[in-house]
């Protein structure tokens, strides 16, 4: 079983399929969860300390707005787990403010510096036909990853 | 603002989202389902279908149960907060919670992938051009020698 992190990552499609076909999805609700249930001192809304800012700065450079430091808090850990990557490219649920928008760049822009994992580029699908390839790319894609309890099992190359 | 101390509720828990979008089974058919099969499980019905939490085994076991009644139609994910969490829940936001723009737009798609789920189940493959149509168009995008005509063409 791999961990596979998912672009937009808060996807029901992406995050469902990974688990469909037998590998743990790394969303955002995985690192929203850990904070929410970390007691400590209260800092609404998201139980995010100013320590997570700080966190950012390993991915993201101290002039930058600390909105994209703090959500970088949350997605850097994950991307650094990751053995592998599903991004689904123009997707329209992804949008926001400047702070959401820039992070997502950076996601994206992180998750292809990881040349040692292998990453799928994707499409949401429009119609019937390209819904049969959307799930097909994906399964092909997952079954070329180390199924649980099969560490020996060859990873899939670059996509 | 004094800071004050912070004692999550539910530690140690997961919840999970079950969206269901079928022609079949509704949100209180699952619900009924869920409640059957489950022990000590909190499970909370909604619009689109299920929040299920509890610790993660049982949460899991209940979940690939609930699957199998119309596997090609049950879409589950993940969700950070549990149920009625007033940092989230409607009830004290005064207005609709932020975060289902992304459900809505992905549930006008889902029936795209059950059927695509359901034909891959009974074997049939996708053309190479289709397999082509939802990979990144990267020609789509303008070359630099086309972006370089164009600025030299206006500047002359």
């Amino acid at each position: 079983m791999s961990k596979v992190f998912i672009y937009p990552s808060t996807s029901l499609i992406l995050s469902d399929m990974v688990e469909r076909f037998g590998h743990e999805p790394l969303g955002v609700a995985i690192a929203i969860r850990e904070r929410i249930q970390t007691p400590g001192l209260d800092s609404p809304p998201l139980q995010m300390t100013p320590e997570d800012p700080k966190k950012g700065l390993k991915y993201a450079a101290v002039e930058v707005p600390s909105g994209v430091r703090g959500r970088m808090a949350l997605f850097g850990p994950l991307i650094e787990e990751a053995e592998a990557a599903i991004i689904i490219n123009d997707a329209d649920l992804a949008f926001g403010c400047m702070g959401c928008a820039r992070t997502n760049e950076l996601v994206k822009f992180s998750v292809r510096q990881r040349k040692d994992i292998p990453v799928l580029d994707i499409r949401y699908p429009s119609n019937e036909d390209e819904g049969l390839a959307f799930v097909q790319k994906i399964k092909e894609f997952l079954s070329g990853l180390p199924e649980k309890n099969d560490p020996g099992k060859k990873k899939g190359g670059k996509k | 603002m004094p800071a004050k101390e912070y004692h999550p509720d539910f530690v140690g828990t997961v919840t999970k989202y079950v969206f269901i979008e079928s022609p079949d089974i509704t949100p209180q058919h699952l619900a009924i389902k869920a409640y059957e099969i489950s022990s000590g499980v909190m499970i909370k019905e909604t619009c689109f279908g299920l929040q299920v939490t509890g610790k993660p085994q049982e949460v899991d076991e209940i979940i690939k149960e609930l699957r199998k009644t119309d596997p090609a139609h049950i879409f589950v994910k993940d969700r950070g907060f549990p149920p009625g969490d007033t940092r989230r829940c409607r009830a004290n936001l005064g207005g609709a919670r932020p975060g289902y723009y992304g459900h809505e737009f992905e549930m006008g798609l889902i029936r795209f992938v059950s059927k695509g789920l359901l034909n891959d189940e009974n074997g049939e493959k996708a053309s190479d051009a289709e397999l082509k149509d939802i990979e990144e168009k990267k020609s789509e995008k303008l070359p630099v020698e086309e972006l370089l005509k164009i600025v030299n063409s206006e500047e002359n």
